[in-house]
């Protein structure tokens, strides 16, 4: 069977972004710079957070997120709040 | 007496707050449910299976109108390498009449239609609001502030049912931090395929009856988890979850873990050629009854996945939380004849559950998280070992059946060691008493 990306997958899940609102943060993001596993980069099931070379830090891709709260688990920098009500993902099937 | 605006507010429109809501609603209190999505089930992931029993006893002969897709009459289990399966299971026309045992549903219309029961029973429901913290007098909870104008809305009562995340519990100080060792991160897909297909594929004869597979062993390659496939009325659900803390550690993605397993011979050919109609992720509670936290305090419980009321042995979950949902409005009930909310009083709900299934099965395996925590190995090398021990007992090559088993014998004492394997053994029985 054909390996699916999660950009692929994405697409079939319905989201109602909130264009004003970022529910994702980092508390520190000095922190992200010493970071050895940067492990939100690959732990998130969304492919949220992505590590920009250049920058040096995290970006943050919140309007994919599936709200399952991994981040927050894996590292404690990150802030992580409910999207404001009825904006996030809605699933179809469950 | 402060200000107040319902009997009880109701955090969260799962299964275990609209089951609070439910018995709340019945008995003629003023009850508000507050869902964060844009309809019940629309924020929810099922990685499990719906049982009849606590939803039956709510709801009678649920399953004749709410949305289910297949009731389960087989359950397979797999002890999976990379290339190998063992197999066991019960297929019993016992779970093939009514009233059943249990159900594959997709939570995204089950919980919809349950809100519906709910809201036709008497309740009010709220949706696309979040609940943001408890509001707090006297040290006791008479409230919660929402994310809307104006959004503080008092109650005699507040029941956080808001799921694993559980903010509100955490807030009040009930819960303990929960480390990744803690959790497992479920990811799913929902694989669309014909009624025929789905019935072909999986031995099923009607497409009212369906098939669940649990997996695990050592194709997580050492990691905690298990991985499931339940057929629904045309499509399949797969998963995988994880404990978190052993996805970090193994640099591991779960999509690549998802799509691995998809493509693992003894899966594809049950889903091969069909469609991906969704990709979804969910956090599921695994610390068992070690991480429970206190229930209750003044006017306030906890109920569902944000009491962390899962099971994870026998995957039960949603009928866990439908229970403690029940008991703790059962509770405030109580409590309203002496119009005593305090502590004291919700300090029932907890001593209820504890006289339930619910906790004492969480009891009986409390020492499961860690026991697998600190012997990884268990869920790996047994596994294996069962796995080269069918494989050669099945492999007919001219070797007499005494020297195989003796091949056998060996392989047991070389890979564990007599000493060893009565200490895993030992170990296991203790932590299991």
């Amino acid at each position: 069977m054909k390996k699916l990306r999660i950009e692929d997958k994405l697409y079939l899940v319905g989201y109602n972004v909130d264009h004003e609102y970022s529910h994702l943060g980092i508390s520190d993001s000095e922190a992200c710079k010493t970071c050895e596993k940067k492990q939100c980069t690959y732990v998130c099931p969304a492919s949220v957070y992505s590590w920009d070379e250049k920058e040096q830090k995290i970006n943050i891709n919140y309007d994919a997120c599936l709200e399952c709260g991994t981040c927050r688990f894996a590292c404690d920098y990150i802030t992580w709040k409910y999207p404001r009500g009825g904006f996030g993902v809605a699933y179809k099937f469950g | 007496m402060s200000k107040k605006d319902f009997d009880v507010i109701v955090v969260g429109a799962g299964p275990a707050g609209m089951a609070a809501a439910y018995v709340l609603a019945k008995a003629g209190v003023d009850v508000i449910v507050i869902e964060r999505g844009k309809f019940p089930g629309s924020k929810n992931v099922m990685g499990g299976i719906f049982y009849r029993k606590p939803m039956d006893d709510l709801i009678p002969e649920f399953y004749k109108e709410a949305p289910i897709e297949r009731h389960i009459v087989e359950q397979r289990m797999w002890l999976m390498d990379d290339v190998s399966h063992f197999s066991m299971g019960i297929k019993t026309q016992k779970h093939n009449s009514e009233p059943y045992n249990c159900f594959s549903v997709l939570r995204a219309q089950f919980d919809k239609w349950f809100s519906k029961k709910v809201v036709e029973a008497g309740a009010l429901l709220i949706n696309e609001t979040v609940v943001t913290e408890p509001i707090v007098e006297n040290g006791k909870v008479v409230g919660v502030r929402t994310d809307r104008p104006q959004g503080d809305l008092y109650a005699d009562c507040v029941i956080a049912a808001d799921g694993v995340q559980s903010f509100l519990a955490k807030s009040l100080g009930l819960r303990k931090k929960i480390t990744p060792n803690k959790v497992a991160l479920g990811v799913k897909e929902i694989i669309g395929l014909s009624e025929e297909q789905v019935n072909d594929r999986f031995g099923i004869k009607d497409s009212k009856e369906g098939v669940t597979i649990e997996i695990t062993g050592p194709f997580l390659k050492g990691m905690e988890g298990m991985a499931w496939m339940y057929t629904n009325k045309n499509s399949v659900s797969i998963g995988i979850g994880v404990i978190i803390d052993d996805l970090i550690n193994h640099n591991m993605n779960p999509n690549d873990l998802l799509e691995s397993l998809k493509n693992h011979p003894s899966v594809l050919p049950l889903i091969e050629g069909g469609e991906t109609r969704e990709y979804l992720a969910h956090v599921i509670p695994e610390g068992g009854y070690k991480s429970v936290p206190r229930m209750y305090a003044d006017g306030f419980m906890v109920a569902g996945d944000a009491a962390m009321l899962v099971d994870s042995v026998h995957r039960e979950g949603s009928n866990l939380a439908v229970e403690s949902g029940k008991l703790a409005a059962k509770t405030y009930l109580e409590a309203r004849e002496s119009g005593d909310f305090s502590e004291k009083t919700l300090s029932r709900y907890q001593e209820k559950l504890e006289e339930t299934y619910v906790l004492q099965d969480l009891r009986y395996y409390k020492n499961l998280p860690e026991l697998l925590e600190e012997k990884r190995y268990l869920l790996t090398e047994y596994p294996q070992f069962l796995i080269d021990a069918m494989t050669e007992i099945y492999t007919v090559d001219g070797v007499p059946k005494p020297e195989k088993f003796r091949k056998i014998k060996g392989e047991l004492k070389s890979r564990f060691g007599y000493i060893g394997l009565a200490k895993d053994l030992y170990t296991i029985w203790r932590k299991l008493r």
